[in-house]
This record gives C-alpha cells, sequence and structure tokens, in this order.
C-alpha cells in the first residue's frame, strides 16, 4: 500500500493507495505517529484508493483517534469505497468515527 | 480450480491467501461487499495464526482448503502451533474502551464472529484447525 500526503496549513490530506492488512498497516502507524501530525487542525483520510482494510487498519487508526482529539485534531474519512465502510459498520465504528462522502465534505467539517 | 494452499508464517502472504480466496469465489458471483466480507474473516484468522500462534515464525507454515457444498463455503485453516484459539476467551470489544485506551488490536474476531455463519476452532495434540462456513446463495 501506498500513502501519499499533501498539506495546507491547518489540514494535512492522506491518499491511501491500496489493501491497508497487518502487513501494510505498519507504514500507515508510522505516518500517523510522526509529531508534527499533531500541529494539524485536521487530518483527511482520502479513501478513493482504499481497496480493503482489515482489522490491523482499523486498529491504526482506533489508536491514535485519542491522541488526536486531546490535541485538538479532527480525523476524518472521505470518499471511501462501499465494501471499506461496511467494515467499519460491522463494528460499529462507523458512529465513533468521521465518515462523509466527499472532499468538499471533509474539508468542510 | 486451486482450492488448496499452504503458506509460510509471513505476514506478507496475508495478500496471497486474499488473493487465493478471491479467485476461487469469483465463479459465484457475490456482491463486492459480500466476497470481501469472506476474504476479511479468512485473513483476520490466517492473520492470528501467523502473527499470534506462530509468532511469524517462516519455518512454520499454514494449510488451507477451501469449498462451496450446498451453496455454503467452507474453509479450514490448519497449523501446528502448540499455542491455539480457545473460542471460550472470545470478548465482545468494548472500541470507546479501545480509542480511550488507544489500544491497536483485538478486534479481528469480532469481525470474523459477525460475518461467518459458523466459527470452529478445535485442537488435537498439536494439530490446530479452524473451520469457517458462511452461505453464499
Amino acid at each position: 500500500m501506498k500513502v501519499t500526503q499533501q498539506s495546507t496549513d491547518n489540514t494535512l490530506t492522506l491518499s491511501l493507495d491500496g489493501e491497508l492488512d497487518a502487513s501494510s498497516s505498519v507504514l500507515l502507524d508510522t505516518e500517523l505517529t510522526k509529531p508534527e501530525v499533531l500541529n494539524y487542525q485536521k487530518v483527511l483520510i482520502d479513501c478513493q484508493r482504499l481497496n480493503y482494510i482489515s482489522s490491523a487498519g482499523l486498529g491504526v487508526f482506533i489508536s491514535h483517534l485519542q491522541q488526536f482529539q486531546d490535541a485538538g485534531v479532527k480525523l476524518v474519512f472521505f470518499n471511501m469505497q462501499e465494501k471499506v465502510h461496511n467494515v467499519f459498520e460491522i463494528l460499529g465504528l462507523d458512529a465513533l468515527m468521521t465518515i462523509v462522502p466527499s472532499q468538499a465534505e471533509a474539508t468542510a467539517i | 480450480m486451486k482450492n488448496a494452499i499452504r503458506i509460510s508464517c509471513n505476514r506478507s502472504n496475508l495478500k496471497v491467501v486474499r488473493d487465493f480466496v478471491s479467485t476461487y469465489l469469483a465463479a459465484y458471483s457475490l456482491s463486492d461487499l459480500h466476497l470481501n466480507q469472506i476474504v476479511l474473516a479468512v485473513d483476520e484468522v490466517v492473520a492470528n495464526l501467523i502473527i499470534h500462534a506462530n509468532g511469524e515464525d517462516e519455518s512454520q507454515h499454514l494449510d488451507l482448503r477451501l469449498n462451496v457444498e450446498n451453496q455454503v463455503f467452507g474453509i479450514e485453516i490448519e497449523d501446528d502451533s502448540k499455542s491455539s484459539y480457545a473460542p471460550s476467551t472470545y470478548r465482545e470489544p468494548d472500541l470507546q474502551e479501545h480509542i480511550r485506551t488507544g489500544k491497536k488490536g483485538g478486534v479481528g474476531m469480532a469481525l470474523v464472529n459477525r460475518i461467518m455463519d459458523r466459527v470452529e476452532f478445535s485442537t488435537t495434540g498439536t494439530h490446530n484447525v479452524c473451520r469457517l462456513y458462511k452461505k453464499i446463495a
């Protein structure tokens, strides 16, 4: 899986390309653990090319969420494919994380 | 159609397993969503066996066998680890607690139990077999 970054003054956008499993989740965890991530007001996760997520990938987001909230960083997912969104729904994680349909909505939060 | 594979206990083989299951089920006209759910459930069990039961020891391997009978997809996943999963130890994860404590793992079996119709783990000596079943039509 590839992670590409784009940033403005207050927003970091990470675009995930590929499959987020127990192998590739390590890469994402490294990115989200960088101290500078907490300087942003928003971290947006572009899921347009995210084709798959397993519990390892979910766990990376779960494990960073409280720290983000404590630092005032909003974590927002957008452009999620239906089969990926379904995995969040199976666990009820869609109620605990912010998932919106489009980049425009993500930016507006 | 290949219905059996052996993989070594390396997490890079998770993709091999997912592709193996997807390819096998391609003949059965499942929706993307349902296919993804089955692939995910298998991935979760295999990941646990590779990482936790076998400590990512590449000298160890897992054997997987698939079939579809009477519109039910079944998979057997076998390993020889001395450590085996006991379904009786399963507890529903408290996701809000996971978030509060920054917990990284522990939701894999919740996905398996919700997705699959039947989940069985058995051990004979040090030979372990996990069987998962799901109706696909």
